[in-house]
């Protein structure tokens, strides 16, 4: 239980004066999910971002499978297996759902670089990929075209298209946000489920889903990480009810 | 579907209708018909270079004439040389001559101009918007000036070039045959795009024009694709240049201007960004009013501007948009 799949290691990121990421230290475990929560501003996005290979820290290192990654850009850490979702979904507007996930699909075959073979006649890839739309219950909205689909839709696509990339870990950036009640309940017992594939690393506001789901929670106040526990130890902590739960 | 099937009958004409132009213009005895409509085609093909960066991957490259000079100057500087019998150069005690051979020149006309667009675009390719169009125009512009500035091959007044360039015994100076050589090329080319376009690569790269950044989290880098499409775009511009040469027995450095940039531009907009027979249609309107607005009047260009202008305010899908409606994808 205690190899860690994902390592964070003494991060650094400035701003001008601005320390968005201040000495960050923090692991993922195969099996987990571990929940990173903190107030607004407290850098969640950035170190997603540093994460994910869109910033660069100023020092530091992130290692994934045992590996240096921390000079990989976005591409090379999403082929090695680290999946991520958006905090808005970020989707190809014009393509429709099932097209959507194909692109998943072809990058893990490696196949981009196909040039004659139609894509629409091939038929595995188009099963592979239907196959992820109906795991997350998106299967007869596969020809509907990504800007057509409701916000909790396309929060469902952006899921979808992670399940193609068969990731080592799951990297979600606020998978919650703006789902709705109901959303919001039917995603938290799929992310429940889905952690038998893989550890899942996100960051959330929406406090129900986080305590119902996290093995452990990192809370982050000013780019710090000041506690990491279990749900329990992080309810009864002082600092943190001072910092972020304080208001309750 | 609908959409789909009335631009497949939309194409299937046109291919009709320029398999028809020869036998039109023997029955209306205006041979000089053959030739513009081998230039409608010539010009097409530049266009659908341009088409494949424009319209499939959202690359507006201002310096598509770069491309298209670069076949023209191949054509033209292998030409003077054989016909000149004047040796081109040793290279390593080996002797190199030119040649008329047209299927010498076109494969070297892709060859040098792949070699030059992996260059323009390794360093284009990392600015976005107005940067990425403004550095291709400089790249254009460079070239352009180098082209004035070497007397050795015309300098600012061109070079001729005789007789049209071989092409397997034929005789290329019958407009008849050269339409056939070029309107065969088009054609080819154009299935070529229509199988990449529907390929996997093209799926990457109509992605990576709809949001890099998606293209990149499922895992492909989004500039190995662009700057793969940028090189295929420049190589079928730069055949079009080498045929271009050919027509009109003349290259000049206004083959490399950024006019031309502007104009094969004009031809994909106004054809309709993204549509295979965009530029086909596009350049057949362009040569058009050339033609018949020019013999009536030297400001056509103004009449042309404002079709433009209509065509960017309310038919963005252009001529092909019009008629076919929008573009859908599966």
């Amino acid at each position: 239980m205690t190899d860690s799949i994902l390592k964070i290691t003494d991060l650094q990121k400035s701003f001008g004066m601005l320390k968005a990421t201040d000495d960050l230290s923090l692991d993922l475990r195969a099996g987990e999910i571990h929940a990173v929560i903190g107030p607004n501003g407290a850098g969640k996005s950035t170190l997603i971002k540093q994460i994910c290979g869109e910033l660069a820290p100023d020092s530091g290192s992130v290692e994934f499978l045992g590996k240096e990654i921390t000079a990989l850009d976005v591409a090379a850490r999403a082929r090695l297996g680290l999946g991520r979702t958006f905090q808005v979904s970020s989707l190809a507007m014009e393509y429709s759902a099932l097209r959507n996930v194909m692109l998943a699909v072809q990058s893990v075959q490696g196949s981009s670089f196909k040039f004659f073979k139609s894509l629409a006649a091939d038929q595995p890839l188009r099963d592979t990929a239907m196959h992820c739309l109906t795991e997350v219950g998106l299967e007869r909205r596969a020809d509907i075209c990504a800007a057509q689909l409701s916000h909790g839709e396309r929060r469902q696509l952006e899921i979808a298209v992670v399940l193609a990339l068969q990731p080592k870990a799951f990297l979600l950036d606020e998978p919650m946000a703006g789902m709705g009640a109901q959303g919001s309940q039917r995603l938290t017992g799929f992310l429940d489920q889905l952690r038998q594939r893989a550890p899942i690393l996100m960051v959330e506001h929406d406090m129900d889903a986080v305590f119902s789901l996290a093995d452990r929670i990192s809370v982050l106040v000013y780019g710090k990480i000041i506690m990491t526990g279990t749900v329990d130890q992080v309810r009864s902590d002082a600092r943190v009810r001072e910092a972020y739960l304080g208001e309750e | 579907m609908g959409n789909l099937t009335i631009e497949y009958k939309l194409n299937i004409s046109i291919v009709l209708l320029l398999l028809a132009i020869p036998a039109i213009a023997l029955m209306l005895d205006e041979p000089f018909y053959i030739t513009l409509a081998t230039k409608v085609v010539i010009l097409a093909l530049a266009g659908v270079g341009l088409n494949l960066a424009l319209g499939l991957g959202g690359l507006i490259s201002f310096g598509h004439a770069a491309f298209f000079g670069i076949g023209g100057y191949i054509a033209g500087i292998l030409a003077s040389h054989s016909l000149n019998a004047e040796l081109m150069f040793t290279l390593a005690g080996t002797e190199f001559d030119g040649t008329t051979n047209m299927l010498v020149i076109w494969p070297l006309a892709l060859l040098v101009s792949a070699l030059v667009a992996v260059f323009i675009g390794y360093f284009s390719l990392r600015t976005k918007g107005v940067y990425f169009i403004m550095i291709t125009l400089a790249f254009a512009q460079m070239i352009y000036y180098f082209a004035i500035a070497w007397p050795a091959y015309g300098g600012e007044d061109g070079l001729s070039i005789y007789v049209r360039n071989q092409f397997m015994g034929l005789n290329t100076l019958d407009p008849m045959i050269f339409y056939g050589i070029c309107f065969t090329l088009l054609m080819s080319v154009l299935l070529l795009v229509s199988k990449l376009k529907n390929s996997h690569f093209g799926s990457a790269l109509q992605a990576a024009r709809q949001n890099e950044q998606r293209l990149a989290a499922v895992g492909i880098r989004p500039f190995g694709i662009k700057l793969t499409a940028f090189v295929i775009s420049a190589m079928i511009t730069a055949l079009a240049g080498a045929l271009f040469a050919d027509l009109n027995r003349f290259v000049s450095p206004d083959m490399l201007s950024w006019h031309t940039s502007g104009e094969i531009m004009i031809f994909v907009i106004l054809g309709g960004v993204g549509r295979l027979f965009g530029p086909v249609v596009g350049a057949g309107l362009f040569i058009l009013f050339e033609y018949y607005l020019g013999g009536l009047t030297e400001h056509w260009a103004l009449f042309l501007g404002l079709v433009l202008l209509a065509v960017v305010l309310f038919a963005r899908g252009g001529l092909v948009g019009l008629i076919a409606g929008e573009v859908k994808h599966d």
